[in-house]
């Protein structure tokens, strides 16, 4: 299968409504080639973005945002992103905050099969209204579900024509778990090499959860 | 010395060797640059690093090597590097001894808040509650008040970060232990009274008899 295209071609697969879970904390990770193409070669709109801080003042991001086509926002901390906290000032509801390991293990469990989790993290806070709590020996825990998109965006060092990717650095955050739980995820990477030139033991994340790969343009 | 160093100074003296330790951004993140000599230990950071090391040089940044603030770090020899899942797993699982931070408002019963003013733009909790629930230890480094408010309270009236988790606050004037009893003043800095950090402090601090002064 051959899973290289362009980055047009490949977000081109976005719908209308769709859940986009975006890779990246601040700019690290940040597949912004993939961002640029939904910025400037798409036009769905009535987006959910999925991203730990939605990206910075840096970001293609926030261009995508200024066009209106993002409603909603499941993040953790949107500090850096000043259309993120408009939102939340207009409209409360378009965006829900998760305390930060809350949102990773939520889409760890997205794309591992497991529906939902209980956490000692946010008992006693805002985090617990309307969810459920309860007891394990003598601390209580609140019900988390998973969390899925129809799309993912993300950002490798290296990839192979498989798709397997390397994530150097402190690259992975997001990006490695939200490529296991979307429908279809797409990966940009900084260099993209032959099958079998990728080392095994590099491996960040395995080819088949890979449908799509783009050069990035930023390398 | 400046109330920042000094309260970076005094909190670099909780660290044990061997600890793992999560700094906050702003003050806390000073404790790194005073850690005592025959100690040697690990910062982790939540978006994916364990043994991570200063600021990176100018023409030295690597883009791929970011601290939680954003900004480019180097890393440690021993140094890893995984995702946010397994990052969070370590936080929540109590593999962090210490995690210092900094807060709006600290109560007698331990309770923070640290993440959100009312009526005022919210920029999130980021790692903060996981963080202060998850670690061993929960260490808040701040200024006693902020221009001229209490910050040390009988009851937070800020959103909670998380309930009854901070064990010690460090700040210019001194040193406390939030007990089962409530707060005690174990410690006070040079050139403040007892009446003076009571004053600033809007819970009922109990005074020991044998309070210490600290020496930096």
């Amino acid at each position: 299968m051959e899973k290289l295209t362009h980055a047009a071609n490949a977000v081109s697969v976005l719908k209308d409504g769709d859940v986009l879970l975006v890779g990246g904390f601040m700019m690290a990770g940040s597949p912004e080639t993939l961002i640029k193409a939904l910025l400037e070669t798409s036009e769905v709109k009535n987006l959910t973005v999925v991203s730990n801080d939605t990206g910075t003042t840096d970001s293609n991001m926030i261009k995508v945002m200024k066009q209106g086509r993002v409603v909603k926002v499941h993040g953790s901390y949107i500090g850096s992103n000043p259309m993120t906290g408009q939102m939340l000032i207009d409209d409360a509801d378009s965006v829900t905050l998760y305390p930060q390991g809350t949102l990773a293990e939520k889409l760890r469990c997205g794309g591992a099969g497991i529906a939902g989790f209980y956490t000692p993290v946010g008992v006693g806070t805002i985090i617990e209204n309307g969810k459920e709590k309860r007891t394990f020996g003598d601390r209580e825990f609140l019900l988390e579900t998973a969390l899925r998109g129809n799309v993912a965006f993300v950002k490798a060092t290296v990839a192979d024509k498989f798709g397997n990717c390397y994530m150097r650095g402190s690259t992975k955050n997001f990006g490695a778990i939200m490529a296991r739980a979307a429908d279809f995820v797409i990966a940009e990477a900084k260099k993209i090499v032959e099958i079998g030139e990728l080392d095994p033991e590099l491996v960040t994340i395995p080819g088949i959860f890979i449908d799509a790969l783009v050069q990035s343009e930023d390398i | 010395m400046d109330n920042k160093e000094f309260i970076a100074r005094r909190v670099a003296r909780e660290l044990k060797d061997g600890d793992v330790v999560n700094l906050g951004i702003g003050l806390p993140t000073l404790v790194a640059n005073y850690v005592p000599d025959g100690v040697s230990i690990t910062l982790q950071a939540e978006h994916g690093i364990l043994g991570a090391g200063g600021a990176a040089k100018p023409g030295e940044e690597d883009s791929e090597i970011i601290n939680a603030g954003g900004f480019h770090i180097t890393v440690l020899p021993g140094a890893s590097f995984f995702d946010s899942a397994t990052s969070f797993g370590i936080i929540r699982g109590g593999h962090v001894d210490v995690t210092i931070l900094g807060a709006l408002q600290v109560d007698a019963r331990g309770n923070i808040a640290n993440w959100m003013v009312p009526g005022k733009r919210v920029p999130g909790m980021g790692g903060a509650m996981d963080l202060v629930v998850g670690a061993k230890e929960v260490i808040v480094a701040m200024e006693h008040t902020v221009k001229g408010s209490h910050k040390i309270m009988k009851e937070c009236s800020y959103p909670l970060t998380a309930v009854g988790v901070v064990k010690k606050i460090i700040t210019e004037m001194g040193v406390m232990d939030i007990t089962k009893d409530g707060i005690v003043l174990t410690e006070i800095a040079r050139g403040f009274t007892v009446e003076d950090v009571q004053s600033a402090t809007d819970a009922t601090l109990i005074i020991p008899d044998n309070i210490i002064i600290i020496e930096i």
